[in-house]
């Protein structure tokens, strides 16, 4: 009686399903574009996430071109892995990578620093004494964290006596968590900080006063941890809807903000933190401070005149064309990432959509033609609230939400698939990005 | 996100599983597809009796494929915050179902043989 009550396959069956999933499978490949011929010098400053995905991308665009890429740092750091690095989710480890590892053969890795920049002659010195002619130059060398301009703080402080930096590297970022795991266990007051000037990131102090919150209120139970936020203006976040999402947040998780507060030193001894406001210094006690620098350009950068003159005066960014990452003085350099004078966008997310702008302008110009695309300031923060949650913000320069995923994904709403690509997809999607390939 | 490769996806996985974890469980699900197909063929039917068993066991499916993902990925149940979260979860408890079944009755297939009657 097995005829009434079975299903009848056949090989036929089978082998129409697997010749049209093959079909569909060779139908979504994309056709490669043609490669332009041309003998160009192109240096790129910097093999962070901006500078080698640029080298990935122009291998492939390029057909002959002479590509020199810069940096003294063996080491390649996927940084918004510091994030969960600080809160004990990951190693150290998981940020770290070898520079060369991720660049195409085609391309000469120098590791040495960039030393002066000629603009008017088209050469880049090196820290080792080289000399490098140019035709396009790519400024990509990323930013300096000014941990000398916060009175009685030094690096060495990191891990002890409660003091957190995970901005500055990976193994700060682990000894940040011992400080902070300590502060979770026994409970306290929580300082935590952001820095005056343009900044990586600027969701990441959020994320971390968000975790730290978190995890503390699951170790030590409710009740036993007092949470501040610093701001340094009179927002939580630079636009404003989101703003306005955290300060609510804020208020449910009973975190204080400060507005206006910009930390100005630090007592490692008597635990007490100075903060500059309107109405003079005012000192905070702390049994866990995170501290976040102020951020500027390399001092190489701001040597050589590619610096806006009359903005960021104290911080030395690129002034370059907010849409095409163009030098408004020297159309033969570009520069992005954390670099780029731009109102938004210092995130690896930016730079993904800053690479192709940058790829399609330089190659138009290698043609003799003008290129087309824009960057719109997209920058995009997995501003995780939870272990587990994460609200996917993205925006642009005009503070307008811009969200990729319209009507699944609501960027203000706390939502584990955010907290997945935080977690898990993000740093997927950035290793593809340095290969050029998304 | 701009573009999304089926590279991407895949490394996506790996990242999420690790890199062993999950071409281990790329080679598991292929051979048990592999064995899925073979016993069709061979039979040249599908089994009710057998089915029958394979869906018992896909509640079980289920709540295992849940349980693995949320520990894999540090969450909780209390994560879950909207409806494409629900959504999401019903896959991932869809896709063990699923699994579990197709596994059941390969194995049911290969060691009690194609006599067995119904």
């Amino acid at each position: 009686m097995t005829s009434d009550n079975s299903i009848h396959t056949s090989r036929r069956t089978f082998l129409g399903l697997a010749l049209g999933g093959l079909a569909t499978a060779a139908s979504v490949r994309p056709a490669p574009a043609q490669r332009v011929q041309t003998k160009a010098r192109i240096v790129i400053i910097g093999a962070g996430a901006a500078g080698t995905s640029v080298a990935n991308r122009l291998v492939e665009r390029l057909d002959g071109a002479s590509i020199t890429i810069l940096d003294p740092s063996a080491e390649h750091l996927y940084q918004p892995g510091l994030s969960l690095v600080a809160v004990g989710l990951r190693p150290a480890s998981y940020t770290q990578s070898n520079t060369a590892d991720w660049l195409p053969k085609d391309v000469t890795l120098i590791p040495e620093a960039a030393a002066a920049i000629d603009a008017e002659a088209k050469t880049v010195g090196t820290s080792d004494g080289q000399t490098l002619s140019y035709d396009f130059l790519v400024v990509a060398p990323g930013l300096v964290l000014d941990h000398d301009a916060i009175e009685g703080f030094s690096l060495d402080m990191v891990g002890s006596n409660g003091i957190g930096a995970l901005y500055a590297g990976p193994q700060y970022a682990a000894k940040t968590w011992e400080a902070a795991s300590k502060f979770t266990e026994d409970g306290g007051v929580g300082v935590f900080t952001r820095p005056v000037t343009e900044m990586k990131c600027a969701g990441a102090p959020l994320k971390h006063t968000f975790l730290i919150e978190d995890i503390a209120t699951r170790t030590a139970g409710a009740g036993k941890h007092e949470m501040h936020y610093a701001a340094h203006d009179g927002a939580l976040f630079g636009v404003p809807i989101v703003s306005e999402k955290v300060r609510m947040l804020f208020g449910d998780r009973g975190i204080t903000p400060h507005y206006r507060h910009v930390l100005k030193a630090v007592d490692g001894g008597r635990k007490i933190a100075t903060f500059e406001t309107p109405d003079g210094d005012t000192e905070m006690e702390y049994d866990y401070l995170h501290v976040i620098p102020p951020q500027r350009a390399p001092e190489v950068i701001r040597q050589s005149g590619l610096s806006w003159a009359d903005k960021w005066t104290d911080q030395g960014w690129v002034e370059v064309d907010m849409k095409t990452l163009r030098h408004l003085r020297y159309p033969d350099i570009f520069a992005l990432g954390d670099v780029a004078g731009v109102p938004k966008g210092k995130t690896a997310a930016s730079v993904k959509w800053q690479v192709p702008v940058v790829e399609d302008h330089l190659v138009a110009a290698i043609e003799g033609r003008e290129g087309r695309a824009a960057y719109d300031g997209y920058t995009s923060c997995p501003l995780i609230t939870r272990v587990g949650r994460a609200m996917l913000v993205e925006f642009d320069y005009h503070n307008n939400l811009v969200p990729s995923f319209p009507g699944m994904i609501a960027p203000l709403e706390e939502l584990w698939i955010s907290w997945l690509m935080k977690e898990v997809a993000l740093k997927a999607t950035y290793n593809a990005m340095l290969r050029g390939k998304a | 996100m701009e573009q999304l490769t089926p590279e991407t996806l895949i490394a996506v996985f790996e990242e999420i599983f690790g890199g062993p974890l999950f071409w281990g469980m790329v080679a598991v699900a292929v051979a048990v597809t592999l064995a899925y197909l073979y016993v069709l063929i061979r039979d040249r039917s599908m089994s009710m009796h057998k089915f029958l068993w394979a869906q018992l066991s896909m509640p079980v499916g289920a709540v295992a494929a849940v349980v693995f993902v949320l520990a894999i990925t540090h969450s909780n149940m209390r994560d879950i915050g909207g409806p494409i979260d629900v959504i999401v979860l019903l896959g991932v408890a869809a896709m063990g179902a699923v699994g579990l079944a197709i596994l059941v009755y390969t194995v049911q297939s290969l060691f009690r043989g194609s006599q067995q009657t119904d």
